[in-house]
């Protein structure tokens, strides 16, 4: 049966040209003008094997776009394939027997051996069956700067996070903002989870997620993690923004010194003319470790009876992880490939330091991979309250913290 | 103050219900400037400022460039006024590949609306008469339940509704949508219609019933002409509610069918990308004209049909 | 009582009625009643991405009630529904009488305070969010006017945060409100008007006494509206506040939701939903039976 459907598959494969045209419906959450421009090159390159993408984008993230996904393939009327952030999300689906098995087409397109870093597959292994196309990295390690902020506070531009704190008073007296911070809850934990990988280090972070590690959670290691976090709640103080690009836009605008976001957050400097060494630093890792985390984006394909269909799941999957769908996707996405064999040479400053600390192997698990989405949601009450919040002492939510990793699954 | 066009028309509209309330008013001259007008019309401006306000930001917004709108100052007329967003709202915002902006979904909205009221306004009117004047035995619990389902939050009834659909054979198409509309715009609508009908003259009902007219026959010939104002309200209800309606769109049907409200919801909600709030802002002022249409025309059906009702009461 | 005039008992009787409030029985039975037990059912159950009968017992009761989360979500819809309730009913009745006044441009007013009616929650937040942001709204142009002690600032608050969103929701609300007090003032015969007029009394007496009482039915609707449109509010604090500063904005709807699809774990969001819904029945069952159990019409 295996034999017969990697035979059927490749003969898809080789086939190609204009004898398949088959109508694939897919569903992505990317609908900025970045977004958007960057999923039009993997339709281009899909369609032009002679199938048909059928754009069907939801923005909102996981939050709005999960029910549609979830409704369609139980209400038996799947699309082709869909975006998910890789990790622990598609767990059940997979077990339910609703998704399709693409080892097949790994095995053909060899993606054991071009997926850098291998995680990224693993992530989308189960029982030794791949069941997702990673598309890209997106990483969270990263401290935006103001240069113009800092030399109005007179101070040198940090190169790392303890400069960085030690700068905040000297940019307070400046009436500049130390830290920006939006409101929303998923960048407090997000900010924690950068803190707790940069101060405490990457493997205490995997082992507290990953083996659910109470011991060390409430350890000493930790300790020191939550003390960060209080300085960096001390220096957020007073960011009255909600959204993560308003908070971006106080550190573009030169009214906040600093910003911890992911590498998304370069979308809005580049939009705002800002240039890179010039106008702003990157400190990846925060300047404390050079690390960045492997979280991105992988498509699902969910099970489906019409063999037209599967076979055009296929080349898609095929398609997604080319080489030159890969340099054009993650260009205009402003994230990583996830090939280790290709090279960006268009990349900007912070792109490329990504790129040079990714090919040096120093990389960490996404927060994803390790705690489901009901963990990270706990995880979200706790540290958006504990950074809007001055009543809660660090001691108080690390017992939190303890709590939630004890319980979680 | 004083357009002598809306005047005549609102004059028009009003006038037999004019004719009913001036009565003797005896002590009370009736002057533009009377301290009663200042204090009426003042309370109504300052009241219309607070709703303004927030729509003037937004007009503003729309108006300006991204750079104009990073420097801060919502309030600031625009330096430079522009158009494109407006033009990149309609038609060349990108919804992933697509990038013919709201456009796109514009008929499909429509496709959807118009049915969907049509039907949820004509259950609920039938029910809300049948619940008013021909009680049977049990229809106060289904009431109850029905009351009861206005409270459900209706993301919890989103993945049973799904199977449900599945079984009936309707899910993914047009009429799965229109129904699960039906279904949830009843319980207000219902409401509504049953509260109305309950208090109109029962003397009306009795003499038809007396006359040999059954239960279709009273419906339309004298529940429906009296109830035109009560009929406004539900189309105001659910054109609103239909027209923006973006989760059961996208969760019940297939992209071919995807409302203007996915554009809009695409355009504004993007998670990590960047945003626009100039296009923000006219794609929801361009989503929110067509509600606005309807309240203005339907306004002055509003007036006319409680003229009607108020003449045969 | 029409219907109850001649009542010759059986299932036939009345059977044009019955016949015509078949869709509304069946979606009550089905999909509300139906709908509402599986939701109980699943509630007992672990269920994740995709409903499960898993049963684990009062698991996801007992987590539910151990969360700060939850309770500070039940405490704001408390205060933020009491509030919205009383307003929307003056706001709306006073705009409903002035409206009422032959006033002129009725239609362009009227169309000016239903507008924020028809736009979307996510805009609608964003937009008050910026009007009352400390740096970029209201605080920011009156201090800039000189008064620099000016202090306005709900948003980033703990305190009044819901109030910052009370201003919002009612903004967005009260037009509805006031059509449907508008309606109802219609409908009242004008002979009343006429004759509290011969008799000298005062118009806000008139209004009180008379006019209020005779408007039962539509308060009764409007009352529905509202209070529904509370306990589902949802959309408004997403976009406004997403809950914080911290979480001192939550309300119980957004609760159900972020766990049911952000946090993929649907037994607890059923959990939450159940316990709303059986607050919901504790209010609606006795008045039900108080307003059905006479055999009157309202």
């Amino acid at each position: 049966m295996k034999s017969l459907r990697t035979l059927l598959c490749c003969t898809a494969l080789v086939a190609g040209g204009s004898a398949n045209a088959t109508d694939l419906e897919v569903t992505h959450w990317w609908t900025s003008g970045g977004e958007a421009a960057a999923v039009s090159e993997f339709a281009k390159a899909f369609d032009a094997s002679g199938d048909k993408w059928i754009d069907g984008a939801i923005a909102g993230g996981g939050g709005t776009a999960r029910p549609v996904m979830v409704s369609r393939i139980i209400g038996g009327d799947p699309m082709g394939a869909f975006q998910f952030n890789h990790g622990r999300q598609a767990e059940e689906l997979i077990e339910a027997g609703l998704l399709k098995d693409m080892t097949a087409v790994a095995e053909a397109e060899g993606w054991k051996d071009i997926v850098n870093p291998p995680s990224l597959l693993d992530a989308c292994t189960l029982d030794g069956k791949i069941y997702c196309a990673p598309v890209n990295i997106h990483s969270w390690q990263w401290l935006w700067l103001s240069n113009a902020a800092f030399e109005k506070a007179g101070v040198a531009v940090p190169t790392n996070w303890d400069e960085f704190v030690a700068a905040g008073p000297a940019l307070r007296e400046a009436g500049i903002q130390p830290l920006a911070l939006g409101g929303q809850p998923w960048q407090s934990s997000g900010m924690f989870n950068v803190l707790m990988a940069t101060v405490a280090g990457p493997e205490v972070l995997q082992t507290i997620y990953g083996e659910a590690d109470a011991e060390l959670a409430a350890g000493d290691e930790m300790k020191a993690v939550f003390s960060a976090a209080a300085d960096a709640r001390e220096l957020a103080k007073g960011s009255n923004v909600q959204d993560w690009n308003q908070a971006t836009n106080l550190v573009i605008t030169d009214q906040a010194g600093g910003q911890i976001m992911g590498d998304w957050a370069q979308g809005e400097f580049a939009v705002a003319g800002e240039v890179a060494g010039e106008d702003y630093t990157c400190l990846p890792g925060l300047g404390v470790r050079e690390i960045i985390s492997t979280g991105g984006d992988a498509f699902y394909f969910p099970v489906n009876d019409d063999p037209e269909i599967s076979a055009a799941q296929d080349r898609l999957a095929a398609t997604l992880l080319s080489r030159e769908t890969q340099v054009n996707f993650n260009l205009k996405k402003g994230s990583l490939p996830i090939r280790g064999d290709i090279d960006l040479a268009a990349a900007n400053d912070c792109m490329k330091k990504g790129l040079e600390i990714l090919a040096a192997g120093n990389t960490m698990p996404d927060v994803n991979l390790l705690n489901t989405e009901d963990t990270n949601n706990q995880l979200n009450d706790l540290f958006v309250q504990f950074f809007q919040d001055e009543s809660i002492t660090p001691e108080a939510a690390q017992e939190r913290f303890v709590e939630i990793v004890r319980n979680k699954d | 103050m004083s357009d002598p066009g809306i005047l005549a028309v609102t004059k028009a509209g009003t006038d037999p219900v004019r004719a009913q309330l001036d009565g003797p008013s005896g002590t009370r001259p009736r002057r533009l400037i009377s301290r009663r007008n200042i204090f009426l019309y003042g309370t109504l401006i300052l009241v219309s400022l607070y709703y303004l306000l927030p729509l003037y930001v937004m007009i503003v917004t729309s108006l300006k460039g991204m750079p104009e709108i990073r420097m801060g100052n919502i309030f600031a007329p625009p330096v430079e006024i522009t158009f494109e967003p407006w033009v990149k709202a309609w038609s060349e915002a990108c919804t992933g590949l697509n990038c013919d902006g709201l456009s796109r979904g514009f008929w499909n909205s429509v496709r959807i609306t118009v049915p969907s009221v049509i039907l949820s306004i004509a259950i609920a009117s039938v029910n809300g008469y049948a619940l008013a004047n021909w009680r049977f035995k049990g229809a106060d619990i289904f009431f109850t339940i029905l009351i009861f389902g206005a409270f459900i939050p209706y993301q919890v009834m989103l993945y049973p509704i799904v199977i449900l659909l599945r079984e009936m054979g309707l899910y993914g198409t047009l009429w799965g949508l229109v129904l699960v509309h039906s279904v949830f715009g009843m319980p207000i609508l219902t409401l509504l219609f049953r509260n109305y009908f309950t208090s109109l003259p029962e003397e009306l009902f009795k003499a038809a019933r007396v006359d040999g007219a059954g239960f279709w026959g009273i419906y339309f010939q004298i529940m429906l002409p009296m109830s035109l104002p009560i009929f406004v309200v539900a189309m105001i209800l659910q054109v609103t509610g239909i027209w923006n309606d973006f989760l059961f769109g996208v969760v019940y049907t297939k992209p071919e069918y995807y409302p203007m409200t996915v554009q809009l919801n695409n355009i504004v909600n993007s998670v990590q990308g960047v945003k626009e709030y100039n296009v923000n802002m006219a794609a929801t002022i361009l989503t929110g004209l067509v509600p606005l249409v309807i309240y203005f025309v339907s306004g002055r059906l509003f007036v006319r049909g409680i003229a009607a009702g108020a003449v045969k009461g | 009582m029409a219907s109850e005039a001649k009542r010759p008992i059986g299932l036939f009787r009345n059977l044009a009625a019955k016949i015509a409030a078949i869709p509304m029985i069946l979606t009550a039975l089905v999909v509300f009643l139906g709908g509402t037990l599986w939701t109980v059912t699943y509630s007992f159950t672990n269920s994740k991405l995709l409903p499960r009968a898993d049963f684990v017992g009062f698991d996801q009761y007992e987590r539910l009630w151990a969360t700060e989360r939850w309770q500070v979500s039940i405490e704001n819809l408390m205060i933020y529904g009491l509030c919205s309730l009383v307003f929307s009913f003056i706001i709306g009745f006073v705009l409903a009488a002035l409206m009422d006044q032959k006033i002129r441009f009725e239609n362009t007013f009227r169309t000016i305070i239903l507008y924020p009616f028809a736009l979307s929650f996510i805009v609608t937040g964003l937009v008050w969010q910026w009007l009352l942001n400390p740096d970029l709204g209201i605080q920011n142009v009156i201090r800039s006017l000189g008064f620099t002690n000016f202090d306005f600032n709900p948003l980033y608050n703990p305190d009044i945060v819901i109030y910052g969103v009370l201003i919002a929701g009612l903004w967005q609300g009260t037009g509805l409100v006031m059509v449907l007090m508008l309606a109802g003032l219609r409908g009242i015969d004008g002979d009343i008007w006429k004759a509290a007029r011969v008799d000298g009394i005062p118009m806000w007496k008139t209004y009180l006494f008379i006019v209020i009482p005779m408007m039962r039915p539509v308060f009764i609707t409007t009352l529905v509206i509202i209070a529904s449109g509370i306990v589902r509010l949802y959309d408004l604090i997403v976009a406004q506040t997403s809950g914080g500063p911290g979480i001192s904005s939550e309300v119980p709807a957004k609760y159900v939701y972020d766990y049911m699809f952000q946090g993929q774990n649907l037994g607890q969001g059923f959990a939450a939903s159940t316990m709303m819904l059986l607050a919901v029945a504790i209010v609606i069952i006795p008045w039900a039976m108080l307003e059905f159990g006479g055999k009157k019409r309202v």
